[in-house]
């Protein structure tokens, strides 16, 4: 018993050392982000005016071509639209500005996120391996493995050949936000789960809710970006001059509508299984408290989030809401979100408070 | 002109399909938002001018409950209700309620009483019971039936009906495509039929064009999931007023009856019928509660389990083991261990050394160390040294695991029956338990008693080893802490009806969901026409509904298929002048028509993933 609880009480320190160095890793990473932005920026930019103030192209169309005898044909190429209202701007070229040196940081920064990911892992691992049960028993253990699904996510996205790059900085930087304060306010020694938390309802709502809340800050930093694109591009429309450093940033990003895409489609693959959590968690409750719902704080503000983001979702659908105000709901929901994440467990207490 | 020719002959499709009395002189927007109109169920958005009647004089009772029922019906209406839903539920979560903590919301008043009145008005102790919070959800629900039937009917309306006919100009959809080729149009209409059908589109043919549709479960899954709403919140309102839930506390070795009398206290729904009570019983045979021993965790609780034996009439006995995640399920009766502490058997004897009272005090637990504190109350059978009937009121502090002497404090230092101690203190006089008004069992009401003093006139108390006796002074008796400690559990006897509506309607939404959600709905049309130098142009277009990333990749997929079948022409065409597609925008007088896009037919973009 002894023994185990020296190996138990090894792990956790050797746990906390992956933290920390996970944290300086991503230091450094977030460091490369800033290179990669500063020395792209040399690159040429206005590709969105140009775009938006260029007369439209003619209809060009469509198969043709053969050598010799025999048809050989290229293939019927389709055009598309963009739907009506909607500005056909390219995508920007990303933080590198297509600059090779910027891009060469870029990679840096890739590659040591992709290092502080697998020594982060780790550390949660080792976590998990001295409490003996899932690492999701107080705020502490949930942040840490929060930004380890987080950029897990993104290196996903990554992998996947998704024009996600742009993200690399702000993500970067949130998870050392986030890590600096699980480290500081947060830490709590390794201890075990009280009996109403034993369970493997755990395993399912706490992971579920972990992945969620990830996949829904993916989606938040594309609405944040989508907002001030949108608003750099209609300024353009208008025919105004944005500063020189706005502009810089601006033309690097995505435009407002592939922004906006990948945050809705973000938000809506991900809001089912936020569903799922939330009836996951009435379940357990269920078991644990002999209730399924009983309007606690945490159970208040999960249903609030997800009202808030069903109005998201509503509001994409109505007329009058599409566009600014439908990811101003967006941001809100995901604000909910992280009150519920941070706010119900420090603020206000119910049976959920085990911070 | 071309243009016209191509409508009127689109037109007899579409006038098929949607049943409109199309002149050759309408304009191709009309039509195209007749093609794409039907993709959805969503009620129809509000244009402007379309309530002119507001304040009209024109508008009789009829006329405003039908503007009203319109309104609540609209997806703003919708949106606006379920954005105030989510602000009603933040009260709540930061004013104590007395559903969750009735103690909270006493303590809350005393510090607030300024507030309490205005609080209390806005009924905000009980918000989620609230008339205005009632008031948004039942409004939210009515605007979602109001909703939710039209959208069904026109469902299963266009379930029957097949896909709308090809738009006017193909190229003003989202996705378009155009070639030509040596096969006659009608063999490219076969092959497209076929093409579309084998990939479990539905489709048919249209006038000159093959129009399809997929994914109609997008439409199913979204009236799924919104029924599936209804569904779960009238589980949820039967359930609280058809609910039963009581407390029960029980000492190892006794036993309960799913009675009324039985329960210590007893809450149900406004239908609830107690002769719904399910009948059975269980006794608790023993409480095992195992704690961290050793390493920063120690006293960290690991197990609790409650063995019980139970039976229903009639029936045999069972063993189960009741734990803190797992309930003991009784015909739909569920038992839930709630809390658990100990109960330190004592025996209190008069004057002459008889026997009054012998039992096990169930004691209630004061901190995670189980410290526990109680009372004892000799009601009757007691008399003095002069024979008078007294009742006697002891005061007990309890700890399972005692520090030590000298250690300062009466705290326990673990949870675990380690070295378990009773600190008593005597009184004797009117317990007032006779008063009529009820009392907690875990107090003394000392106001007409007398504390025993010891020789010195000191208050009586002393701490009791497991065996040991406390004296009362004056030969008026004695009490013992007898070696055997017990412990109780506490149970929280609970039978909700509807929850596996909620459960099945809660699955419901999530399948509803993924299909609402994942799922895309899509039109493919396909025209084949011969064009002025006798060739065949092919023209294919997509139709997404929302947002569709995929369209143009399929459409390219499609195209390709297609086109391997219907080859070009081995000679003529030059490659790079375009061919002259019946419809092609090119015409000016069409430019009025355009001023809504003034950017014109289409900017080139080759969709991402169509070289795929
Ligand atoms: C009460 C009136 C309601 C109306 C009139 C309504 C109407 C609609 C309509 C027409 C859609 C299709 C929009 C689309 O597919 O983009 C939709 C989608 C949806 N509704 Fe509702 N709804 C109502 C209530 C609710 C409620 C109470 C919720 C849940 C909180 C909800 C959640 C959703 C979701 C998640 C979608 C999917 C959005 C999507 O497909 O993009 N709805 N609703």
């Amino acid at each position: 018993m002894n023994l185990a609880a020296a190996t138990n009480e090894n792990l956790a320190q050797i746990s906390n050392t992956l933290i920390y160095s996970a944290m300086a890793v991503y230091t450094l990473a977030f460091l490369a982000h800033i290179a990669e932005w500063v020395f792209g920026s040399r690159s040429k930019v206005g590709r969105t005016a140009a775009a938006l103030t260029a007369p439209a192209p003619a209809v060009t169309v469509q198969v043709r071509g053969k050598e010799g005898g025999t048809a050989v044909l290229d293939k019927p190429k389709v055009v598309t639209r963009a739907a009506p209202g909607a500005r056909d701007v390219p995508d920007g070229p990303g933080a590198a500005g297509g600059t090779v040196k910027g891009d060469l940081y870029g990679r840096i920064a890739i590659a040591l996120t992709v290092v502080a990911f697998a020594v982060q892992a780790g550390g949660v691992a080792a976590r998990a391996f001295s409490v003996q049960r899932a690492p999701w028993g107080n705020m502490y253990e949930f942040s840490i493995t929060f930004s380890t699904v987080l950029v897990g996510a993104y290196l996903v996205f990554l992998t996947a050949g998704k024009n996600v790059r742009w993200m690399g900085l702000p993500l970067v930087g949130t998870v050392l936000i986030d890590l600096g304060i699980a480290t500081t306010w947060l830490y709590t020694a390794s201890d075990q789960l009280v009996p109403a938390l034993d369970s493997y309802w755990l395993w399912i709502h706490v992971s579920t809710a972990i992945f969620c809340g990830a996949v829904f800050y993916l989606g938040a930093v594309g609405t944040l970006l989508y907002l001030f694109r949108d608003s750099y591009e209609s300024k353009l429309a208008r025919g105004a001059k944005p500063g020189a450093f706005l502009t810089s940033v601006m033309e690097r990003l995505p435009s407002a509508a592939s922004l906006d895409k990948f945050a809705y489609r973000v938000n809506a693959a991900i809001f089912p299984l936020w569903t799922f959590t939330i009836i996951a968690g009435a379940i357990w409750a269920g078991d644990a408290w002999g209730r399924y719902w009983g309007w606690d704080p945490k159970e208040v503000w999960s249903f609030i989030t997800w009202v808030a983001y069903a109005c998201y979702l509503h509001a994409r659908a109505t007329a009058g809401w599409k566009g600014r105000k439908a990811a101003v709901l967006a941001l809100i929901a995901f604000a909910c979100w992280l009150f519920n994440y941070y706010g119900v467990n420090i603020f206000v207490d119910g049976l959920h408070s085990y911070a | 002109m071309s243009k016209t020719e191509t409508d009127a002959d689109a037109g007899t499709g579409a006038g098929a399909g949607a049943g409109a009395a199309n002149t050759a002189a309408e304009d191709g927007e009309r039509r195209d938002s007749e093609a794409s109109a039907r993709l959805s169920t969503a009620p129809a958005e509000d244009r402007p001018g379309e309530d002119r009647l507001i304040g009209g004089p024109t508008l009789g009772i009829v006329g405003w409950i039908r503007w009203f029922w319109r309104q609540l019906t609209s997806m703003r209406v919708a949106l606006i209700l379920l954005l105030l839903l989510s602000l009603g539920s933040i009260p709540g979560s930061l004013i104590p309620q007395n559903s969750v903590d009735d103690l909270k919301v006493r303590a809350w008043k005393e510090e607030n009483e300024a507030w309490t009145p205005l609080f209390e008005k806005l009924q905000l102790f009980d918000v989620y019971s609230s008339v205005w919070f009632s008031a948004i959800y039942i409004l939210l629900f009515v605007s979602l039936i109001g909703c939710i039937v039209p959208r069904s009917w026109q469902f299963v309306e266009q379930l029957r009906s097949r896909p709308p006919g090809a738009p006017g100009r193909l190229n003003r959809m989202p996705a378009y495509t155009t070639w030509r080729t040596d096969a006659e149009p009608e063999e490219v209409r076969e092959a497209a039929l076929s093409m579309l059908k084998r990939r479990r589109f539905r489709a048919h043919t249209v006038g000159t064009a093959v129009a399809a549709e997929k994914g109609y479960l997008r439409e199913a899954g979204n009236l799924v999931f919104h029924v599936s709403l209804i569904v779960m919140l009238v589980a949820f309102a039967a359930g609280q007023l058809f609910k039963s839930e009581g407390g029960k506390l029980i000492v190892e070795g006794d036993g309960f009856s799913n009675v009324l009398p039985h329960y210590d206290d007893f809450r149900s729904g406004a239908l609830y019928d107690t002769d719904d009570l399910v009948p059975f019983t269980f006794m608790l045979d023993s409480f095992t509660g195992t704690y961290e021993r050793t390493g920063p965790q120690r006293g960290t609780p690991r197990t609790f389990e409650a063995a019980v034996t139970w039976s229903e009439p009639g029936g045999k006995e069972k063993k189960s083991k009741i734990e803190v995640n797992k309930p003991l399920v009784v015909d739909g009766t569920k038992v839930y261990l709630l809390a658990h502490g100990y109960a330190p058997v004592v025996t209190v004897r008069d004057g002459r050394g008889k026997v009054v009272y012998q039992d096990a005090v169930p004691l209630l637990p004061r901190d995670a160390n189980v410290t526990s504190t109680g009372a004892i109350k000799v009601m009757d059978g007691y008399r003095d040294k002069n024979g008078k009937k007294r009742q006697l009121g002891f005061s007990a502090f309890f700890v399972p695991t005692f520090a030590g002497h000298g250690e300062g404090n009466m705290f326990s230092t673990f949870p675990g029956l380690d070295a378990p101690i009773l600190a008593l203190t005597g009184f004797t006089g009117d317990l007032g338990v006779n008063a009529g008004l009820p009392q907690n069992v875990y107090q003394l009401e000392t106001r007409n008693l007398k504390q025993f003093k010891d020789k010195d006139g000191n208050k009586l108390a002393k701490r009791l080893l497991p065996g040991e006796t406390m004296k009362l002074p004056d030969g008026a008796g004695s009490i013992t802490f007898e070696p055997e400690v017990k412990e109780w559990a506490s149970f929280q006897i609970s039978q909700s009806p509807g929850n596996g509506w909620a459960l099945g309607g809660a699955i419901a939404a999530i399948g509803g969901l993924v299909g609402s959600l994942f799922v895309r709905r899509r039109r493919i049309w396909v025209r084949a026409v011969r064009g002025d130098d006798g060739v065949t142009v092919v023209e294919m277009a997509g139709l997404g509904r929302g947002e569709s990333p995929r369209l143009p990749e399929e459409l390219t997929e499609l195209a390709l298929t297609l086109h391997e079948r219907t080859p070009a022409p081995a000679e003529g065409t030059s490659s790079d002048s375009p061919p002259d597609a019946p419809d092609a925008p090119d015409a000016p007088d069409d430019r009025p028509n355009d001023s809504d896009d003034d950017r014109s037919d289409s900017v080139e973009v080759s969709a991402e993933g169509a070289g795929k």
